[in-house]
């Protein structure tokens, strides 16, 4: 379909998977990006058995939710015994000293830890009513896991589910949170912490089809990552309203047919936007769960060389457009069912980029946006989060300058560019009713790009 | 009168039913050997299927009948309409039947399914059209197709040389379609030429009925009107025939193509004439209850239709004056006036055509002797007349017109709703070759 564009191949990372190529990148010490794993309805959680590492109450419940879930889960390390993924719960740290014994046991399992494997921790957010020792403790996590992150090898990645204050380990956003680290859903996602509260829906989710019944509007969905998001929320269950500029309407169509939902041609920075995508779903679906602001423009160039346009469009369409748009939403009654946003933000939102100052003000715009939206979207029991995405292969970035893109694609620990698809999956995550009690979050999926945190 | 929808005969429901348009969906037209050049009939129908489905979330749905046409129309695409439909996103189980009735073919694929929908016999249907001038079927000659059909009855070596015996040079030049008339040879622009000379409308009318086309369009689209009635093709976001910037200077400036032979009283120029267009649209029509369970949008009735046809031949009307005719029938059916009318939609195959039609209601002796009224038949208020654009600006690929002109009144009586506590009425008219026409009555829900 006219929907599937080209986009740049990482033709190397092809070289580099098998036979003479892997050889000869072995021995020369170049990159050797893995084949990530990704998610395709019907695949195992995980590769094989997850090893739970911690003694707290808190290991025991997140070993017994494992368990009801069907997993392999191993409390202690069989050595040569070969590990799907490595579950590291430390919710009881009081001091740095608690550190050792679990972080030696996790290094020691982890030659036996398969490709494309997973490590999550699980553990207590640092906040000032901590003690010193306490918090200290809280924090090293965060070192932790981004180190280890960018010592994994052959497609593993290390992520961490933050608690918030009260949260147990077990909570259900707590499981959710590790169930998407653990998935092949984030298979760019590396080195990046979730959130997690006590708030989540006590009943069982439907993890095969958790946006089943659920009707989401995405913005930008005519191609690259839009259009990947529109295929992901169907796929789990969404009712999709894909909207772009009317100028793109007929990759839209092809888009929204491909997924069976509808196509709204409109301008997101014109006044009425908000009120035009409400009554669109109001009228056809009688109501509206999920919005995705994902439209978004480039309009590079150094800030001494800036014009009033360039500046202008981006900030119209990148933030002030999503700001309007939210206030709409945060009024109508057709949005009030536990709903969900989710911004796409930028990693040159948190890191900067030379040439973008407009670009970078309106996704850092993005992330102060989602932070202030949060307390008003929970009053209505919803969530509001960003994903940030880094170097993503696209129709956009397939016209970076070779050698430019080529170095751009290496700059993370997994040594290669991620898919729309991996920006699509965390939007989901963020949309699923498991997420209740994630909000607020910025999420990269950027595969740890070295930039930023 | 009673109008056809409070008629108590039906076939087996017991009722009559409303039929209802949804919403529309077109590409916007390119002109001819454009940005469609290579794009065939199935190709634009398939796209503006395809944006009819998406925008009203068709994908599951067995639609009751699509019916669509093209004019100029290749003999291997006898099953166009279907062949369509299955390259569509539409379900495989959906029938579709083509017809034909020069420029009026899509409306009398609006008329004819809304009647399926009244009787009952189907509950939601897509009308349509599409043309392509710059994808034309050219035919060989007559003398060749003889001689290669008389070539394939042939059984033996040496019938079939003498046969090939008779080619002659002449037989190798292709037959290529024309908008001239049959049965006077002449061509559309110079049955009109007689036509407006006829009727004595001026250059300057026809160019200030132009301007007015091309600055109406554009402030349509510059205000989003066209955003849920058009979708892009192949490169194309507006008709690319649309002039923004015409002034009458520059149409004035223009010398006259069609009628030269009448000297000075030859006034139609290509800036008052539609251009040979490419292009596409569908109309989505349903019953009330049909759009109702679907959570559609239900933008206008589609109250009543009538053709009508002159004798273009001996002279006595114009070929494009047939729905001076076809009006005042189908106005006086339903009790109505011009008086009752919010929104007149009159086809501009040339400006001379809506003016010449025009001024014969205008025209106190044409009422009288031609239509068998006390005086003229009434005076269509121009501030209601083409006020979102028409094919001047728009362009006119044949078939593709009437799905234009209903989907686009819909949306406007949608959006008028009540006039004096009743609803926005709309009329629209389409001439066409052969000296036929086609009107439609439509009323806001």
């Amino acid at each position: 379909m006219a929907a599937h564009q080209k986009v740049s191949s990482d033709k190397y990372t092809e070289l580099v998977s098998g036979g003479l190529g892997r050889e000869l990148a072995k021995r020369l010490g170049l990159p050797q990006p893995a084949v990530l794993r990704r998610f395709t309805p019907g695949v195992p959680l995980v590769q094989g058995p997850i090893l739970v590492v911690g003694h707290s109450a808190g290991a025991d419940a997140v070993s017994a939710v494992l368990l009801s879930w069907g997993q392999d889960v191993r409390r202690h390390a069989t050595p040569r015994d070969t590990l799907g993924a490595i579950v590291l719960v430390l919710d009881e740290l009081a001091h740095p000293d608690q550190l050792s014994a679990p972080l030696r046991e996790v290094g020691g399992a982890l030659r036996d830890l398969q490709r494309n494997g997973r490590i999550v921790g699980i553990s207590r957010q640092a906040d000032a009513q901590d003690t010193p020792e306490a918090a200290a403790a809280r924090n090293a996590v965060d070192g932790i896991l981004r180190s280890l992150a960018k010592e994994l090898r052959a497609g593993a990645t290390a992520n961490g589910v933050v608690l918030a204050n009260g949260t147990a380990a077990d909570a259900p956003s707590t499981m959710s949170a590790l169930r998407f680290f653990l998935s092949a859903r984030s298979a760019f996602v590396d080195g990046q912490f979730l959130t997690a509260s006590s708030e989540g829906s006590a009943t069982e989710p439907n993890w095969d089809r958790p946006l089943e019944g659920r009707v989401a509007v995405v913005t930008g969905a005519a191609r690259g990552i839009g259009a990947s998001i529109a295929r992901t929320l169907a796929r789990d269950g969404a009712k999709v309203v894909a909207v772009d500029v009317p100028a793109a309407g007929d990759q839209l169509a092809a888009v929204a047919n491909e997924v069976h939902g509808t196509a709204l041609q409109l301008d997101i920075t014109a006044t009425e936007a908000g009120a035009r995508i409400l009554d669109h779903a109001a009228q056809r679906h009688g109501r509206l769960d999920i919005v995705v602001h994902n439209a978004g423009i480039t309009r590079d160039k150094l800030l001494a060389n800036m014009d009033a346009a360039r500046w202008d469009s981006v900030i119209a369409v990148n933030i002030a457009a999503q700001l309007r748009i939210n206030q709409a939403l945060l009024a109508s009654s057709h949005f009030a069912d536990h709903p969900r946003i989710i911004s796409v933000s930028s990693t040159s939102g948190i890191a900067g980029n030379r040439g973008q100052t407009n670009y970078a003000a309106s996704k850092a715009g993005v992330i102060g946006m989602v932070r202030a939206t949060a307390p008003l979207l929970a009053e209505k029991g919803g969530t509001v989060n960003a994903v940030a995405p880094g170097f993503i292969e696209t129709a956009m970035t397939a016209k970076i300058p070779f050698a430019t893109r080529e170095v751009a694609r290496r700059l993370n620990s997994l040594q290669q560019g991620g898919r729309p698809e991996d920006v699509a999956e965390a939007i989901a995550y963020f949309a699923s009713e498991a997420s209740a009690g994630v909000t607020a979050n910025i999420l990269r999926v950027c595969g740890q790009n070295l930039v930023g945190q | 009168m009673s109008s056809p929808t409070a008629e108590n005969t039906t076939a087996r429901a017991g009722t009559i039913r409303k039929a209802v348009v949804v919403g529309g969906n077109r590409i916007p037209f390119a002109r001819s050997g454009g940005a469609y050049a290579h794009a065939s009939n199935q190709d634009m129908l398939t796209a503006a299927l395809d944006g009819l489905v998406a925008r009203f979330g068709l994908q599951d749905e067995s639609i009751g009948e699509v019916a669509a046409g093209a004019v100029l129309k290749h003999s291997r695409d006898f099953n166009l309409t279907r062949e369509a439909v299955l390259g569509s996103a539409l379900l495989a189980t959906t029938p579709a039947y083509d017809l034909q009735q020069a420029c009026a073919t899509g409306m009398e694929a609006v008329i004819g399914l809304s009647n399926k929908i009244k009787l009952g016999q189907i509950d939601s249907a897509i009308a349509g059209g599409v043309d392509s001038a710059s994808d034309a079927p050219i035919a060989v000659s007559e003398g060749l197709r003889a001689i290669l059909l008389d070539l394939n009855r042939a059984k033996t070596m040496a019938g079939k040389v003498k046969i090939l015996g008779r080619l002659r040079p002449r037989d190798l030049a292709p037959d290529t379609p024309s908008t001239g008339e049959p049965r006077t040879g002449l061509s559309m622009g110079e049955h009109q030429a007689l036509t407006t000379a006829q009727w004595k409308i001026t250059r300057q009318a026809q160019d200030e009925l132009a301007l007015a086309s091309h600055k109406n369009l554009a402030a349509a689209y510059d205000r989003h009107f066209f955003d849920d009635l058009v979708t892009p093709f192949r490169g194309l976001t507006r008709d690319s025939n649309l002039r923004a910037d015409s002034s009458l200077e520059k149409l004035a400036k223009l010398k006259p193509v069609f009628g030269r032979n009448l000297g000075d009283a030859a006034t139609m120029t290509a800036g008052n004439s539609t251009p040979l267009t490419d292009g596409a649209s569908t109309v989505l029509l349903a019953s009330e209850d049909w759009a109702r369970d679907h959570e559609l949008p239900m933008l206008a009735n589609v109250v009543d239709g009538e053709a009508a046809a002159v004798d273009f031949v001996h002279g006595r009307d114009g070929l494009l004056m047939a729905p001076v005719f076809a009006v005042p029938r189908l106005l006086a059916r339903n009790g109505l006036t011009f008086d009752d009318i919010d929104y007149f939609e009159i086809h501009e195959a040339f400006a001379g055509t809506v003016l010449s039609t025009l001024a014969a209601w205008e025209d106190e002796e044409f009422g009288r002797t031609r239509l068998g009224l006390d005086g003229a038949f009434g005076t269509v208020d121009r501030s209601k007349l083409n006020i979102n654009g028409s094919s001047l600006a728009a362009g006119h690929p044949f078939a593709a017109t009437g799905g234009r002109l209903i989907a686009t009144l819909a949306k406007m009586l949608s959006e008028r709703g009540l006039v004096d506590g009743r609803p926005a009425r709309g009329l629209v008219s389409v001439c066409a070759a052969g000296g036929q026409g086609v009107v439609a009555l439509l009323e806001a829900r």
